[in-house]
């Protein structure tokens, strides 16, 4: 469905590395989105500022991307708004459960020799696999 | 003051890095689950880029007795590898093959005007305050 990109697969996932460092050495915080996103919930638990700050930069950046191209990026999405809502609510619980998810699991905990996180990650990688593979047996592909 | 800044700059290079690398695209995350299909093993460059970069700049930072603009670092404390951290997983792990999304994804895809991001970032809030009652 889409294609190899090698390059900018190794420069992007450079740049996610960097930030992670940015935000342990500047503020000592792990890079975790799901556990900046669940601060945003009332009642907030510990209100931080950096949460919010973070998050202003994440959703600011295809805006910077795309003044500096003149394009904005593009994003495709292959399933339903049904399928999107069942996989928001699956996401929201199952990364507060399990404590974490790509990038406070995937990124920065193994980058710390968690064996929590890299059992996570092996479990979400073999479950997201299991899934699109149901859902290609069940639509016929 | 100077440690929000901080922060906002790391929300800004990590969304550079989730579009420069196309993970921001619910396709192309879909590519990549779809081992039976023409896989797109790109996310996979991602993650190691992004670990290598982060187990080196990690010990490096390590390096110091505290974060630049904070007392202390802190540091996640549980090793226990207990039934929740598995069922939670697994559970993001189908979510994550049914939209092609994951929290930052999410995020960064919500600026690009699509109502998909939206609708799941609705589902996953009330997916996480569910998860505060059970």
């Amino acid at each position: 469905m889409t294609q190899f990109t090698p390059v900018s697969a190794l420069v992007g996932g450079a740049l996610i590395g960097a930030a992670a460092v940015l935000l342990m050495a500047a503020n000592g915080r792990i890079a975790g989105v799901s556990g900046i996103v669940e601060g945003m919930l009332a009642p907030v638990r510990e209100w931080a500022g950096w949460k919010v700050a973070f998050l202003i930069g994440l959703i600011a950046a295809p805006a910077l991307v795309g003044l500096f191209t003149g394009v904005l990026p593009e994003a495709s999405y292959p399933h339903s708004l049904p399928m999107m809502i069942a996989g928001g609510l699956l996401v929201g619980f199952g990364t507060r459960l399990g404590s974490g998810c790509t990038s406070g699991h995937g990124v920065c905990g193994i980058a710390r020799l968690s064996k929590r996180s890299l059992v996570a990650t092996t479990t979400f990688m073999a479950a997201g696999i299991a899934t699109v593979w149901v859902i290609r047996l069940a639509s016929g592909g | 003051m100077r440690g929000t800044a901080a922060a906002l700059s790391a929300g800004l290079v990590f969304g550079l890095g989730l579009v420069i690398s196309g993970m921001f695209n619910p396709a192309k995350i879909i590519s990549f689950l779809d081992v039976a299909g023409a896989w797109d093993p790109s996310l996979l460059l991602v993650m190691v880029s992004a670990l290598a970069t982060t187990f080196v700049g990690y010990r490096l930072t390590m390096l110091r007795s505290a974060p630049m603009f904070e007392t202390q670092f802190n540091l996640p404390v549980a090793t226990a590898i207990d039934s929740k951290l598995i069922i939670g997983a697994g559970l993001f792990g189908i979510g994550w093959g049914l939209s092609g999304l994951c929290p930052g994804p999410a995020v960064t895809g919500a600026a690009l005007g699509d109502i998909e991001p939206y609708a799941f970032l609705a589902a996953m809030l009330a997916g996480m305050a569910a998860r505060r009652f059970i």
